[in-house]
């Protein structure tokens, strides 16, 4: 990726510097920096609280805070990690910026949503950051009830209405990428021309747009008990605690693939540029998102097969939950298949996605523990949920994101960043996040209940072991954000293709123009035709 | 500290050699799983490392055999291990009908237990080896959950209902006893112990209690509840007759029939109109919030002792004449 003699586009969408020119853009790209730079800060506020619970798990008595912060931190972390970072990270910021451009569109189809969808993000994100500051929350993210509505003193309504507007934001995207997609795609973009990310963020589309409304509404439900005493899910009220966790799952079981989908959709580009190859089994790749995303919403009863749910209800779950190990496996292979007789480079983008396939493999085949309902029952609720969940979410999402945000950067910044401290940074997220979450799974087996607080002592060996790759992690994580934003001001400039990548985005300078493609681009050929358009893509 | 590090769980029940013969299963699954594609992936990325700036990879774009044959060995899989994992969880889901019932009442944050002999304990279960236990169990407050990791099993306490757990312990000691649903302040001091006892060292356990059994207890809250006013022993008050009832097949209003089990009787008592039993008027009060757990169960553990009085009177499906008073 030598390019000696590039300069700087003399017009492109960073031009402007005038605070107006920002907080009043149309530009989709602009509203994914400005995304980019929200979630980053909600990424490291939910960091600094995991840091915290890990300082308090090294010891097994409950003495670095009193159990109530304990229960406030553990709650906040979730809150923060899911709702303000893992659903909005991937769409908000690399499918804001990319969408448009990979389909060959000047911007999203309505973009002054685009606009109004970061507002109400930070407003919703501000609230329940307000509603943490004044008194915290200690719910978990989940909002159990009756816990919730009738026996939690702390600020729950305030951070449930956060989330509740922050949900708006989620569908407005969701919407404004389905229309785009359905509508802007330039001449010649077929749907199976498209980028596999674009399939996998219509699919996630689609979740966001039928899920998001149940959560909406069973917070307000929860609200509404809490406020007025409606006796919705209070059994002294007349209510039934299980309605809430089946409405909760409704969506939040769903928000696992929001969080999930677009990551498997930077995988799929990330592999397909640095193999320069097709994705093997493009139409089955772009199928099984669609699968995923609809058999998404019919498993949602496996996070209930010890909450008194029937016998019949949980063996229908969980016959329904193994059926999307299927589309998830069908992808892991057809991403190792296409590096067979690849061109493989290993810049740091490539090092991401590999660590996101091998720790997704895990991840997804320790959901098949959780979905066998007689061995769910031995380790629901104890740290073997907490080790699989994070690496489904860290382990995938988060891979998956740093890998495509390593990928982008040139395009989004013109510039690019240190390439041995971006390699050493990839390796310590890998190996930290091995350290802090693979001793999880021998906890959890072992019997340690998650949101702990104090616990019996011969836990602590794995705890302590948890707690030391988890400052490993934390450093990983750091690293990047200083040579990123070093790269802002002195990285090495670059050309519009320094990855030799073939696709849309890389067409056009970078950073590109605000409206993208000075003509219409017509597109004729299929994604990731690498052998037959091998373009002067080195500058 | 270093000297007791365990990597794996005690176990101690009839249930945790199922449940480990599935992990076993799953972990080898995971680890053949994960090593092909990890051996795969890093093969391929040294043998196929780009080696000149310009190279791109071969041209193919998929096969269909090979589609085929990833998404039917995974489908293949994943029903041998749903079948498997829904054998093991209709085993736990179907105590023994021989099991010893033990009531069980979470709050913030303790745990209670009441035996039929009216032993009560706190935070410490004492169940004996070699015997099927079934723990019926409610909550105070908010949502609990039992949970002994030694034995395998862990269910939800639910406020309003009763749930089970089953398990028989197979050999002596003491085992964690943990609340593993969220539950508030101190979620994690929720815990003690439970002491599985030999056949003997469980009896002699058994008779150090002090005052009656719950069904005797039951009956004097009964007796002070007047409860007989209209559930008259051997005949037909305003209320049915209650001998014999506890596990009778009783026809409700509007046809439909449920087993009378423990959560039926309580939820009759508390929330009586929720489910009534064909031919009678909904008039008995709602005992909401009227009785404690512990009081509820002794009513419950009174009602189940109650013989059948007469053949007749089994269960209200066969009175002659229900029919007659079925008015709306």
């Amino acid at each position: 990726m030598s390019s000696r003699g590039v300069l700087l586009p003399a017009h492109h969408y960073l031009s402007d510097f005038g605070a107006a020119s920002w907080l009043l853009t149309r530009d989709h790209k602009r509203v994914a920096l400005m995304y980019l730079a929200a979630v980053t800060f909600f990424f490291f506020l939910g960091g600094a609280f995991a840091v915290l619970i890990r300082l308090e798990l090294i010891t097994p008595a409950g003495d670095l805070v009193s159990a109530d912060t304990y229960n406030k931190l553990f709650t906040m972390h979730g809150v923060m990690m899911v709702f303000f970072f893992l659903i909005p990270a991937i769409p908000t910021v690399l499918g804001n910026f990319l969408i448009p451009i990979m389909i060959g569109a000047k911007d999203l189809a309505f973009p002054k949503l685009n606009l109004a969808s970061l507002y109400i993000y930070v407003i919703g994100a501000s609230c329940t950051t307000y509603a943490i500051i004044t008194g915290g929350l200690d719910t978990g993210w989940t909002f159990y009830t009756p816990f919730s509505t009738a026996s939690s003193t702390t600020a729950v309504i305030p951070a449930a209405v956060g989330i509740f507007i922050t949900g708006f934001s989620s569908i407005l995207t969701g919407l404004n990428f389905i229309v785009t997609i359905h509508r802007m795609r330039a001449p010649g973009m077929t749907w199976f021309r498209m980028p596999l990310f674009v399939w996998s963020h219509y699919a996630t589309s689609l979740i966001m747009v039928l899920g998001t409304p149940v959560l909406a509404i069973t917070l307000l439900m929860v609200a509404a008990e809490r406020l007025f005493r409606f006796g919705l899910f209070d059994p002294a009220l007349g209510g039934d605690p299980v309605l809430f966790q089946h409405l909760f799952w409704f969506y939040s079981h769903p928000a696992v693939y929001i969080m999930v989908l677009p990551a498997m959709g930077v995988i799929s580009e990330l592999v397909a540029a640095f193999c320069r190859k097709p994705v093997f089994g493009y139409t089955f790749v772009a199928f099984a998102s669609l699968a995923i995303a609809v058999l998404g919403f019919l498993v949602w009863g496996h996070h209930m097969y010890v909450a008194g749910q029937s016998v019949y209800a949980a063996l229908v779950f969980s016959f329904l939950s193994f059926m999307v190990a299927v589309p998830s496996a069908i992808k892991v292979f057809n991403w190792t298949a296409t590096m067979y007789r690849g061109s493989i480079s290993w810049d740091t983008p490539m090092l991401y996605a590999i660590g996101f396939i091998g720790l997704f493999t895990v991840g997804g085949l320790t959901g098949l523990f959780l979905a066998a309902v007689g061995l769910d029952v031995h380790v629901t609720d104890t740290y073997f949920i907490v080790a699989h969940f994070h690496y489904i979410m860290v382990g995938g999402t988060i891979m998956a994101y740093l890998g495509g945000l390593h990928y982008w950067w040139p395009k989004m910044s013109g510039r690019t960043y240190n390439e041995l401290l971006a390699r050493v940074s990839a390796a310590m997220v890998f190996f930290g996040f091995n350290l802090t979450f693979f001793p999880q799974f021998l906890l959890g087996y072992l019997g340690m209940p998650r949101r702990y607080h104090a616990y019996p002592d011969e836990f602590q060996v794995l705890n302590v072991l948890s707690s030391a790759g988890a400052s490993l992690l934390g450093v990983g994580y750091l690293i990047p954000m200083v040579y990123l934003a070093w790269s802002l001001r002195y990285g090495k400039l670059v050309g519009s293709n320094p990855w030799g990548a073939v696709g849309l985005e890389w067409t056009i300078s970078s950073p590109p123009p605000t409206e993208n493609f000075a003509e219409t681009p017509i597109v004729t050929w299929d994604a990731y035709e690498y052998a037959t358009r091998v373009e002067g893509h080195v500058a | 500290m270093l000297t007791d590090f365990p990597l794996f769980p005690e176990s101690a029940s009839t249930m945790a050699p199922r449940v480990d013969g599935l992990y076993f299963f799953l972990v080898g699954l995971t680890v053949f799983f994960s090593l092909l594609i990890a051996g795969l992936i890093v093969t391929f990325a040294i043998k196929y490392r780009r080696l000149t700036p310009d190279s791109v990879g071969a041209r193919f774009h998929g096969g269909m055999a090979l589609e085929v044959v990833w998404s039917v060995i995974p489908l293949g899989i994943t029903l041998v291990i749903f079948a498997w994992g829904a054998s093991v969880f209709f085993a736990m889901s179907s105590p023994p009908d021989e099991a010893i019932n033990v009531y069980v009442v979470g709050k913030q944050w303790m745990w209670k237990f009441q035996h039929l002999n009216g032993q009560r304990e706190v935070n410490e279960l004492h169940v004996p080896v070699g015997r099927p236990v079934k723990l019926i169990m409610t909550s105070e407050d908010v949502i609990h959950d039992l949970f002994v990791p030694a034995f395998r099993v862990k269910a939800d306490v639910l406020p309003g209902r009763y749930t089970h757990v089953w398990f028989e312990a197979t050999k002596p000691g003491s085992y964690h006893l943990f609340c593993a649903e969220y539950c508030g302040t101190q979620h994690s001091g929720m815990g003690g112990q439970v002491v599985a006892l030999g056949p003997s060292e469980y009896q002699n356990w058994l008779a150090s209690a002090t005052g009656g059994s719950m069904a005797s207890a039951g009956e004097r809250l009964f007796a002070d509840m007047a409860c007989n006013t209209c559930h008259r022993e051997g005949e037909v008050g305003r209320g049915p007759v209650l001998n014999g009832l506890f596990g009778s097949t009783v026809r409700l209003q509007g046809g439909r029939t449920v087993v009378v089990d423990e959560a039926y009787l309580r939820e009759s008592i508390v929330n009586p109109s929720s489910r009534l039993t064909e031919g009678f008027q909904p008039v008995m009060p709602a005992y909401q919030g009227l009785l404690t757990e512990e009081g509820l169960s002794e009513l419950v553990e009174y009602i189940k002792s109650l013989e059948p009085a007469q053949p007749v009177t089994l269960s209200m499906a066969s009175t002659p004449g229900g029919s007659e008073r079925t008015a709306q």
